[in-house]
């Protein structure tokens, strides 16, 4: 660029709005987190806290409920993430192999992309609904899904189903651009060898778009480890679980923010949960990457 | 394809031609069953919210109400047999979802253009660490921030007011990177002509630049829209005055005080009615914009 200009002015005048907002908004909050996790009992009611250590740690790892949020959340990711990756990446490459209906297929799956996670919470809720719910009358059952005494498994299954229904159409539409940018001359080579399909998915599809792959897992990863508004709609009461058992599926955002409802609110606990996540978070990117560097082809 | 054909024997041909046929028809199969997975719970909710509580309640699944019972939406807004928890109104809902989302987005908009011009054009010193800096906030997870947002919210009073609800989200570090790399791509050879031409930096930027980068613009205005109308984390912490509800979170309590009491069985038809009048605007702008939200989404790669 012009290396020669001065700008100075004029760049402080454009970035102050940012600025200004960022630095209230998102550095102090950031920083603030730090501080706030190591000052022992800090709460927002009283003001105060007692000295500077790790007491909040060590009560949100004493607290049984933060174990239960973490088990909810491990197995929610490990198992939603992969179902819906593996999945994402077979519709996008059916589709990409198709003409006929290719946009109308694209449209459909592209919706639950700009649908209210609330609003289809609830219609989730509906759906699997003791009485009324239209799995239960249909298949003629009687399961308590996600209602009074529903068992973990099945509103597990719930939950899944709705976050794999509702993460699909993300997944679908970054491979779907990824298989489009792939030369086509590579498919031609396989098809003058008669290469099968499955050995041209292995060798050819997924080497190619393996850096969107990596991208949607890390990205994917970590939205999944954020859930929240998806559990509390399923259960339309703002709840984690059904009225007997309201913890049942709490996850670890939801475990953070109880904290900032609690009586007092303890934001010194709040903030060491937040840090816990981050720190999750972090070491999930920083393994992908280095698995990334290894198998992902460039 | 065509060429392969040409050197296999009629035989070698019929059983290459039945092969291919076979793969599409499993291939459309399951991506018929993958649209009806997708489909089948706008269905349950559109269905649902036209039936009556003994259509509800029957012990078969009804595939279509005998007669279409607007009534539900009616019951939305007039709260005629107190379904939904008193003060809570759907307008009120709709106004306030639609104040913030227009304010974000045009404050998002003001912040996001000014410094992604700052960064692709402008030189001052500290910029790459600058820009670096914000980079590395991307990376940390916006529930950490919430925590001392909740408190300044608190500590200034703002609790149910529109500030509360906006300012916070009235820049991105993400957009502004994203912008700043389709101001990047504007060549260099465009702005020496500007300058020959006597414009100023900032008359380029708003003659050349915000033209050139139209398509990046509303797609962020689109995405934005869509943040504020599925938001529901933050303006259900600042927010518990009904009056300040918005859409997502007046949704969930229009219905929690029936529920908590006596389940969902009696109120599921008005419940999906509630469900399908959130839905449906988004859906509507979905269809009209449908080009700028995929392209915008495969090409931004924002995460769901």
């Amino acid at each position: 660029m012009l290396e020669y200009k001065k700008d100075g002015w004029k760049a402080a005048i454009s970035l102050a709005p940012a600025m200004i907002l960022l630095a209230v908004f998102t550095f102090w909050p950031i920083l603030n987190a730090f501080r706030m996790a190591f000052m022992n009992d800090y709460s927002m009611s009283s003001g105060k806290w007692d000295g500077i250590g790790i007491r909040n740690f060590i009560y949100i790892f004493k607290d049984p409920t933060f174990w239960t949020a973490l088990k909810n959340t491990c197995i929610m990711v490990f198992i939603s993430v992969p179902i819906t990756i593996i999945l994402g990446l077979f519709i996008a490459v059916g589709l990409n192999s198709i003409k006929k209906l290719q946009s109308t297929f694209q449209t459909i799956f592209f919706l639950p992309y700009v649908t209210n996670t609330i609003a289809l919470g609830l219609v989730f809720g509906a759906m699997f609904h003791q009485y009324d719910g239209f799995i239960n009358q249909l298949f003629n059952k009687n399961i308590s899904w996600i209602g009074a005494g529903a068992s973990y498994t099945n509103a597990m299954i719930v939950l899944m189903i709705y976050t794999v229904w509702n993460g699909l159409a993300f997944k679908i539409i970054v491979f779907l651009s990824g298989l489009q940018s792939i030369d086509k001359q590579y498919y031609q080579a396989a098809q003058i060898d008669a290469t099968p399909r499955g050995r041209v998915f292995r060798r050819i599809t997924v080497p190619l778009l393996s850096p969107m792959i990596l991208y949607i897992t890390i990205t994917s990863l970590i939205g999944a480890f954020k859930a929240y508004s998806s559990v509390i709609s399923i259960f339309g009461t703002g709840k984690y679980g059904p009225g007997s058992d309201p913890k049942l599926l709490i996850t670890i955002v939801g475990y953070v923010y109880e904290k900032l409802w609690a009586s007092g609110v303890p934001l010194g606990e709040a903030a060491a949960g937040s840090l816990i996540l981050f720190a999750i978070i972090l070491a999930i990117t920083l393994v992908q990457l280095q698995v990334g560097k290894k198998r992902v082809h460039y | 394809m065509n060429h392969s054909e040409l050197f296999l024997d009629p035989k070698q041909m019929k059983v290459y031609k039945t092969k291919k046929i076979l793969f599409s028809i499993v291939l459309y199969s399951f991506l018929i069953l993958v649209a009806l997975f997708i489909i089948i719970p706008f269905y349950y909710m559109l269905v649902t919210s036209l039936k009556t509580v003994e259509e509800i309640n029957s012990d078969q699944f009804i595939f279509f109400p005998r007669s279409w019972m607007w009534e539900n939406y009616s019951e939305l807004f007039t709260n005629k047999n107190g379904t939904i928890t008193k003060g809570i109104s759907l307008w009120t809902m709709y106004k306030n979802t639609i104040i913030v989302a227009v304010l974000t987005t045009t404050g998002t908009i003001i912040t996001v253009v000014l410094s992604a011009f700052a960064f692709a054009r402008l030189n001052f010193k500290g910029r790459e660490l600058i820009f670096s800096i914000l980079l590395m906030t991307m990376m940390i997870p916006g529930e950490i921030y919430v925590i001392t947002n909740y408190q300044t919210i608190g500590s200034l009073g703002w609790r149910n007011t529109y500030q509360a609800l906006v300012l916070p989200f009235v820049t991105s570090v993400f957009y502004t990177f994203f912008l700043r790399q389709t101001f990047k791509q504007i060549p260099n050879e465009l702005y020496l002509a500007a300058k020959v031409d006597g414009t100023s930096d900032f008359g380029y930027l708003i003659k050349i630049m915000i033209p050139i980068a139209k398509a990046t613009i509303i797609t962020i205005i689109i995405l934005s829209m869509i943040g504020t109308w599925n938001a529901y984390v933050w303006p259900s912490l600042v927010t518990n005055d009904k009056s300040m509800y918005l859409v997502s979170n007046g949704l969930l309590e229009m219905f929690k005080g029936k529920v908590e009491q006596s389940g969902p069985d009696s109120i599921l038809n008005v419940q999906m009615a509630g469900s399908t009048m959130v839905t449906v605007p988004l859906l509507i702008v979905f269809i009209l914009l449908r080009k700028y939200i995929m392209s915008g989404v495969s090409r931004s790669g924002i995460k769901g």
